[in-house]
């Protein structure tokens, strides 16, 4: 349909009279300038560490070793590191995150105890600071478990009972339980109660239902909490200090009490140890927007896995 | 939707087996459960057990006792006594009030500074944004919780630091301020979201029945909307007083590391999360001064905790309060 150019002037008046903006009284607009200041904060963080990265965010870099104390070179061993680390967490936190939100969506009573009690500690683990879980990584797994494995099994010699990729993983595992446990309970939470019934009345037993009806159903939602956990596990820094991650090693790591190189560590190695700092900061710059890009790739990655979700809960 | 057509529906009635598999893995299931209550207990006890010698140990007792690490030591024979942290030297000091008033300063930064923008922010999207700015807002807040805190280190130290400095001239590049705001940045995503779903969760008959009775839009939000949103409020900044002062790398890399006692928030800072992270990658296993860092991190984790217990709890009586008067 041909619009006139008077309706055309028309709703070029309309879109730009004060009426469209909405509410004009005070609160309305410090509010709204509060909320316009928190976006500027985003984007200027952005803003400079994408200028200040791109410049040498090359080929060469994401798959180099550094070289020359780290003033040159890439980031690859930090990158391999990275990935290990995070895919050793994701098998050990899943399979529990995923059990532990069974067990309170479909064995406990809502209102039992144990679930309430459970919930707690959920809900706390959540809130522990990063650096109690570094903490704890080093006085169990490092100096209890590891050491344990090393008299039982290798007479007293060190071989786990020393910082290794196979604590700093499972300590990241511990920091994103909570976070796995959410992701899927919310995506149990949204499965029809008629799936589940209907299950039942064909005689189904309670873990067959689970297993053909629940876990199929909920897979993105699972999906989702693994994603999450790894955008988040790939990020703390302070948890692997002390349970794994090295300044610098000539090889990539190999074995799972090998220690390891890591992104977030790097960053945080460049930015305050660096012997020449004006020489790495282009390098450094470059470490941080790869990081930044991977966690919000992920984090894009799982918004866009729960909005099918809900598309298809929804259907 | 999985296809069971495809699945082995079909054999149907259950055998034995099945029966047997059901109560294993409903075992197991639960056993695995328990996982998360072990967990957080088994932080409790291996902290516990590290940090207990400060209190019992007669040979970490020769260095330090309880009662010296809150009180002033001597620095030198005739000078005053100070409130000092000085671990490595050659009659070490552990007073932790340098570290206490460290991790207040930085705190009280960080929520002065994230509390206006995130309930403003929090206030907008809830009252006045049309809706599409409003599903606008929620990904920019999502992207903010996702930088990594050592991503904002790294800002706070080389990018904040240098602009704060250029504006006001102070003294010391890296200071409590500077710490404090990367931190608050990194906390306003807590304090919006609680406190956007208390808002949010404010029927809209309050604020319809406010209106018929002429009141303006100032007037409904803050003799309506927030006092119902109050829990919700207090909850958010709570969590965001509990994240704050359990953050490491932020404060780490921003704020200068000098464990002194001075109240300007002008000056270095260290609070007790970064002193365990600096500190604990040099000290000897088992030696006082190790003792002394998992004390500290004891102390941490039991703040934290109450902290966020009373966080849950303002939840909670946000629920009750709207849930019991809601029409």
């Amino acid at each position: 349909m041909a619009t006139s150019g008077l309706e055309r002037k028309r709703s070029f008046v309309r879109r730009f009279s004060p009426r469209s903006w909405g509410d004009l009284s005070p609160l309305a607009v410090v509010s709204g300038f509060l909320t316009a200041c928190v976006v500027a904060m985003l984007v200027l963080i952005l803003w400079n560490i994408v200028r200040g990265g791109i410049g040498s965010l090359t080929w060469e870099f994401l798959t180099a070793s550094p070289r020359d104390g780290m003033t040159k070179g890439g980031i690859f061993p930090a990158i391999f590191g990275t990935v290990f680390l995070v895919l050793l967490m994701t098998v050990a936190v899943i399979p529990v995150g995923v059990a532990t939100a069974i067990y309170l969506r479909h064995y406990a009573r809502p209102d039992s105890r144990l679930s309430r009690l459970l919930r707690v500690a959920v809900s706390n683990l959540a809130g522990v600071p990063s650096i109690v879980f570094g903490l704890f990584g080093l006085g169990f797994f490092v100096q209890f478990v590891g050491r344990g494995i090393d008299n039982l099994f290798n007479g007293g010699e060190l071989a786990y009972g020393q910082p290794a990729l196979i604590w700093a993983s499972l300590t990241l595992a511990v920091l994103t339980l909570p976070v796995v446990i959410v992701a899927t309970e919310e995506a149990m939470r949204a499965i029809p109660n008629e799936y589940i019934e209907a299950s039942y009345a064909l005689g189904a037993t309670r873990w067959q239902t689970i297993r053909r009806v629940v876990i199929p159903n909920s897979m993105t939602g699972i999906l989702t909490g693994g994603i999450l956990a790894v955008s988040r596990g790939a990020g703390e820094v302070a948890p692997i200090m002390f349970t794994g991650a090295a300044y610098f090693l000539p090889h990539l790591p190999s074995k799972l009490n090998d220690q390891f190189m890591e992104l977030g560590y790097h960053v945080y190695v460049l930015s305050t140890q660096s012997p020449d700092v004006e020489q790495t900061l282009p390098l450094l710059y470059s470490t941080v927007l790869v990081l930044l890009l991977l966690t919000f790739a992920l984090n894009a990655l799982a918004v866009v896995a729960r909005m099918r979700f809900r598309a298809r809960m929804a259907r | 939707m999985t296809d069971y057509r495809k699945s082995d529906w079909g054999q149907f009635p259950i055998r034995p087996g099945d029966r047997r598999r059901d109560v294993w893995m409903g075992r197991l299931i639960s056993l695995t459960a328990l996982g998360a209550i072990a967990a957080i207990v088994l932080i409790f006890v291996f902290i516990g057990r590290e940090a207990l010698p400060v209190i019992t140990s007669p040979d970490v007792h020769q260095e330090v006792t309880v009662s010296q690490m809150v009180s002033k030591l001597e620095f030198r024979p005739g000078k005053p006594k100070m409130y000092i942290w000085q671990p490595v030297s050659e009659t070490p000091k552990y007073s932790l009030a340098p570290l206490l008033l460290g991790s207040f300063k930085a705190t009280l930064v960080a929520i002065l500074f994230a509390t206006p923008f995130a309930l403003g922010a929090a206030l907008y999207s809830s009252e006045f944004a049309p809706r599409r700015i409003r599903e606008s807002i929620k990904p920019v807040i999502e992207m903010l919780a996702g930088i990594p805190s050592v991503v904002m280190g790294f800002f706070a130290l080389i990018i904040l630091a240098s602009v704060l400095q250029n504006l006001t001239g102070w003294k010391f590049r890296l200071n409590a301020t500077n710490a404090g705001i990367a931190l608050g940045i990194a906390v306003i995503p807590i304090i919006y979201t609680i406190a956007e779903e208390a808002l949010r969760a404010v029927p809209r008959s309050y604020r319809e029945a406010a209106q018929s009775l002429g009141a303006s839009s100032w007037a409904t939000v803050r003799r309506v909307v927030l006092p119902a949103a109050a829990p919700g409020i207090f909850a958010g900044v709570t969590l965001g007083f509990g994240r704050a002062i359990g953050e490491t790398m932020i404060v780490l890399m921003a704020s200068g590391n000098a464990a002194i006692w001075s109240l300007p928030l002008t000056d270095s800072i260290r609070t007790m999360s970064v002193t365990i992270a600096a500190e604990l990658g040099e000290v000897v296993n088992g030696s006082p001064h190790y003792h002394v860092l998992f004390f500290i991190g004891a102390l941490l984790f039991v703040l934290t905790f109450f902290v966020n217990l009373l966080g849950e709890w303002y939840v909670g009586r946000l629920r009750r309060r709207l849930s019991g008067s809601a029409g």
